[in-house]
């Protein structure tokens, strides 16, 4: 199965032009020296694995390489919108 | 000096002899100039290059802005791509920069620029790219970088065809593609 991605600068495109970049929103930890071992192994590998709307990055690496974040459902695979980094999370019902 | 050699040089004969049915003309246009071009496209000196190349940087996707020889195509948000005649002096380019933020950068011997015309061109290229070639969509004045049978490429319309920007590496194998695609619009009917 392909999915086609709509990269929010080139439009729709094949997935075989996307590299995944996983769970976008994952923000640097402020003070990363204060952290516990668990707490930055935390921050490093854990991540969310819903079953529905996910917030993740893609790179359109074959076409513009931006970075950008798309909000995919992970039961149906329907990406509901893109955004492009610094942009917030849309609100989709 | 080395002898220069250009990376499709040994399809020559090949790329003469299908060009010989009047589908297609396929050709390597070997040893433009190609500048790499990264600037923040709100700021002066994005103006000032502009100024430079005698025509602004496009700044909506997927466009390019053509004077006379030189094409100046969109490759990202602050990315572009000037291809010029062998010989192109750049380095006017560089001045309009100055110490300013950004870079401009010669790359002609990242990529080589094979030429696909001819009344099946888009044909041809449609069997390895999932994009929609058709003129009323792809036409002049356009440009994309996708895949075109597995390869990375930057595709330019022209008025009869399309420039195909692949990397020198991947050239000898796009170029034993595009001729064995081209089989069928050569063949004499039956």
């Amino acid at each position: 199965m392909m999915l086609l991605i709509p990269c929010p600068w080139c439009g729709p495109r094949d997935e075989a032009e996307f590299h995944y970049g996983g769970q976008a929103h994952v923000a640097y930890p402020e003070n990363p020296a204060a952290l516990s071992d668990e707490e930055w192994a935390r921050y490093l590998f854990f991540r969310d694995n819903p079953k529905g709307a996910f917030a993740e990055r893609w790179s359109h690496s074959a076409g513009c390489r931006r970075w950008f974040n798309a909000l995919r459902d992970t039961a149906t695979n329907e990406i509901h919108a893109v955004y492009r980094v610094g942009e917030p999370r849309p609100v989709t019902s | 000096m080395a002898e220069c050699r250009s990376p499709a040089a040994a399809f020559a004969d090949r790329f003469d002899a299908a060009s010989k049915g009047g589908a297609l003309r396929l050709a390597e246009l070997p040893f433009l100039t190609q500048v790499d071009i990264r600037v923040d496209p709100a700021s002066p000196a994005a103006k000032d290059i502009g100024a430079a190349l005698g025509m602004p940087l496009p700044v909506a996707p997927g466009t390019t802005v053509i004077s006379g020889d030189v094409t100046v195509a969109w490759l990202g948000p602050d990315e572009w791509l000037v291809i010029g005649p062998e010989g192109y002096r750049f380095d006017l380019l560089r001045k309009a920069l100055g110490e300013r933020h950004g870079s401009v950068v010669d790359v002609s011997a990242q990529r080589t620029t094979l030429l696909v015309a001819g009344p099946r061109a888009r044909d041809l290229l449609a069997h390895g790219c999932a994009l929609d070639l058709h003129p009323t969509v792809f036409g002049l004045g356009r440009c994309a970088q996708t895949m075109l049978a597995r390869a990375q490429v930057v595709l330019l319309p022209r008025q009869d065809g399309l420039l195909v920007l692949v990397r020198s590496s991947f050239a000898a194998y796009l170029a034993e593609w595009l001729l064995d695609a081209a089989t069928e619009y050569l063949a004499p009917r039956l």
